[in-house]
């Protein structure tokens, strides 16, 4: 077991990942574990609307492109719900086009697929110190 | 629209503009010259009709005054005193400086007997019992008669009045003077072509005319054309002169006073007036024909120029409708490749952190793994900037930024082509700065950049040459400079060479897209490209890249 994984529950990051590439969802969620990070999988919009009634979240991470909701769609929804939420985008388009549509429906910041875990990290970090 | 279609629509802009124009032209000046004409030919005959009344009054009232200076003489004296030669001759010494124009007077008898003459001729002692007119006066007691030669056997005409005396009837016959009188009629013509003569009723002249004819020669003139007032008639004479004609009957009622005037003459000003109109209306042709022409040339011209302009901007447009359907189906493949290679880099990433773990650690194969699996993390990314670079066509694509060592770029470019170089005998010669710092940009784009110019460069040439590359920093830009030695950009081609599929290779060698891409590459990165060529001397491209410090990541 590392270090962080030993942090306590209140002292680990509360994240909801939203994606409907599952095995992308499963590892993400194993090596964010590794890092801090409690990572709740959620395979659709309606699935990360559920989650979000039930328990509070720090962060959340959202693909864009997804069979059921769209991501930019359930942004804007959580964007309503929970304003001070930070939303990182993530997007496998080739253009960044859409990632900057995120943007400008408040995502916190964009990353294009496929992205260095570190990044991530980096990113997920910064916008909870922003937040803070 | 054909060459072919342009000229017809050129004609009928020519035909309709000229319709238009000439139709209002020639109508006005066609009835301007009816009305003119009409209202000057009223003028005309009214001068002529005005001049025959007068001219016919004089005249009756000279042969009034004539006849009646005669009766005057006839009805005072007796036979026996007018025969005494003395009295006759200063009778006739009176009624000349009283009257003038009588050429002789003479007595005669009722047997026709002359009895006592004054004048010129040996006429004394003749018998005019047998004259035609001695009969007429006999019989009507005051005779003018026509023009006659007579016993004189000259042309003349005479005034006689038979007086009666008891039982006895004598005659006081005169001869007028025939130049006198003609000298009268003949005042009525005006101008160099007008004329004024006696007609009888036969139509033989009684006065000589001023041209064609003598007197008592037949005239061209048919008298029963002529009605009791003044009658106004247009005849062609025999040389074919249009003429216009007024006639008036004297009062004696057998003679014919006729004035005539040739048309071409007194419609002499009318004719310059309509000269002039057909030069202003011909010059105005000319130049509505001339404007014409030019103007619908110009304007088609320019309709052909703005047509060629839409058919470029549509093959443009329908290139970019190409290319953004290209790069839409990218995005789409794009999203379908980038999907897997994020679930494969985070599961390698997964196992390095797995590998970590203590259990891992211990293995003897632990480097084995970690390199394996930091090749299949390269490998992932090669896929990705291959997708990256698949999305090169679409326009929106920004650009990727990471470190890059341009020197470095420009000689992994240069590697590429070397061989290329070589087998056409050109050489690539690199001096490059040692201060380049490492800058934020694209590499695989800068190098896309670099690739196009030098391989232009190199087919430019085409065989044995030099192709310089240069790098150098600047203020805030890094500038790469690549020269070739080669023929040059024709002055033509110059405005053109970034426009998308503008090529001057052979048709299936060069796509034309190559410096298009180009310039939107290095537009895109935040850089500036430019090129000086000098026919037969060379070509230098200059693109100049933002100096963006690795940190601003």
């Amino acid at each position: 077991m590392t270090e962080k994984e030993n942090l306590t529950p209140s002292t680990r990051i509360k994240l909801l990942l939203v994606d409907d590439e599952e095995g992308f969802v499963n590892v993400i969620a194993n090596r964010m574990s590794k890092r801090g990070i409690d990572a709740t999988k959620a395979l659709s919009g309606s699935d990360a609307l559920k989650a979000i009634r039930k328990q509070d979240f720090d962060l959340a991470v959202v693909d864009l492109k997804m069979q059921e909701m769209d991501g930019i769609e359930l942004l804007r929804i959580l964007k309503k719900m929970i304003p001070e939420m930070p939303v990182i985008v993530l997007t496998g388009h080739g253009s960044e086009r859409a990632a900057e549509d995120g943007m400008e429906y408040g995502a916190y910041d964009y990353l294009t697929k496929p992205c260095e875990m570190d990044e991530l990290m980096e990113k997920i970090h910064e916008a909870l110190a922003r937040g803070r | 629209m054909t060459d072919s279609r342009y000229k017809k629509l050129q004609r009928i802009y020519v035909v309709v503009i000229l319709l238009v124009s000439f139709t209002p032209l020639f109508l006005l000046g066609g009835i301007m010259y009816y009305q003119v004409s009409k209202t000057y030919r009223t003028k005309i005959e009214e001068q002529i009709r005005y001049r025959v009344i007068s001219q016919a009054d004089t005249i009756d009232l000279f042969l009034k005054e004539r006849t009646a200076i005669l009766a005057a003489i006839a009805d005072t004296v007796s036979f026996n005193q007018i025969i005494n030669e003395k009295t006759l001759l200063k009778t006739f010494e009176l009624i000349n400086l009283r009257a003038g124009a009588f050429v002789d007077l003479g007595v005669i008898d009722q047997t026709g007997q002359h009895r006592a003459y004054v004048g010129p001729y040996d006429l004394k002692g003749l018998n005019y019992y047998n004259q035609p007119w001695f009969g007429e006066v006999m019989a009507k007691g005051l005779y003018v008669s026509d023009v006659f030669t007579g016993f004189r056997a000259f042309p003349h005409f005479i005034i006689a009045i038979r007086r009666q005396e008891d039982k006895n009837s004598w005659i006081l016959r005169a001869t007028i003077d025939p130049d006198i009188f003609a000298a009268i009629v003949r005042s009525a013509q005006i101008g160099k072509t007008g004329d004024a003569f006696l007609v009888n009723k036969e139509g033989l002249f009684q006065t000589t005319p001023r041209f064609s004819g003598g007197i008592l020669g037949k005239s061209d003139i048919d008298p029963t054309a002529y009605g009791g007032l003044t009658t106004i008639n247009e005849e062609i004479n025999s040389k074919g002169e249009k003429r216009l004609t007024a006639g008036r009957w004297l009062k004696n009622k057998t003679w014919l006073l006729i004035v005539s005037q040739d048309v071409s003459e007194e419609m002499g000003s009318l004719l310059k007036t309509r000269n002039q109109e057909i030069a202003i209306i011909l010059m105005g042709s000319i130049l509505i024909i001339l404007t014409t022409v030019i103007t619908t040339r110009y304007t088609v011209s320019k309709l052909k120029n703005a047509d060629a302009r839409m058919n470029e901007l549509n093959a443009q447009l329908l290139q970019s409708d190409k290319l953004a359907a290209l790069g839409k189906m990218a995005a789409g493949v794009a999203h379908e490749i980038n999907n897997p290679l994020a679930v494969i880099l985070q599961k390698t990433g997964w196992m390095e952190d797995l590998l970590e773990d203590e259990a891992f650690q211990k293995s003897k194969e632990i480097e084995e793994y970690r390199v394996s699996l930091k090749k299949i993390e390269e490998h992932v990314e090669r896929a990705r900037k291959v997708v990256h670079n698949m999305l090169g066509f679409a326009r929106k694509m920004e650009p990727r930024l990471e470190d890059v060592d341009v020197n470095q770029t420009l000689k992994q470019t240069i590697s590429l082509l070397e061989n290329y170089a070589r087998l056409n005998n050109i050489e690539l010669r690199a001096m490059l700065s040692a201060d380049i710092p490492i800058i934020a940009s694209d590499q695989s784009q800068l190098q896309q950049v670099f690739l196009n110019i030098i391989s232009n460069a190199i087919d430019a040439i085409g065989r044995d040459g030099l192709v310089e590359v240069k790098s150098a920093v600047n203020h805030s830009t890094i500038d790469v400079t690549i020269s070739d030695n080669g023929p040059g950009i024709p002055e033509e081609q110059q405005k053109s060479i970034f426009d998308p599929f503008f090529t001057t290779k052979q048709t299936g060698k060069g796509t034309g897209l190559g410096l298009w891409i180009t310039y939107n590459i290095i537009e895109k990165l935040g850089g500036s490209i430019s090129f000086h060529s000098e026919t037969g001397k060379g070509t230098t491209f200059t693109v100049k890249i933002p100096k963006v410090p690795p940190t601003e990541k």
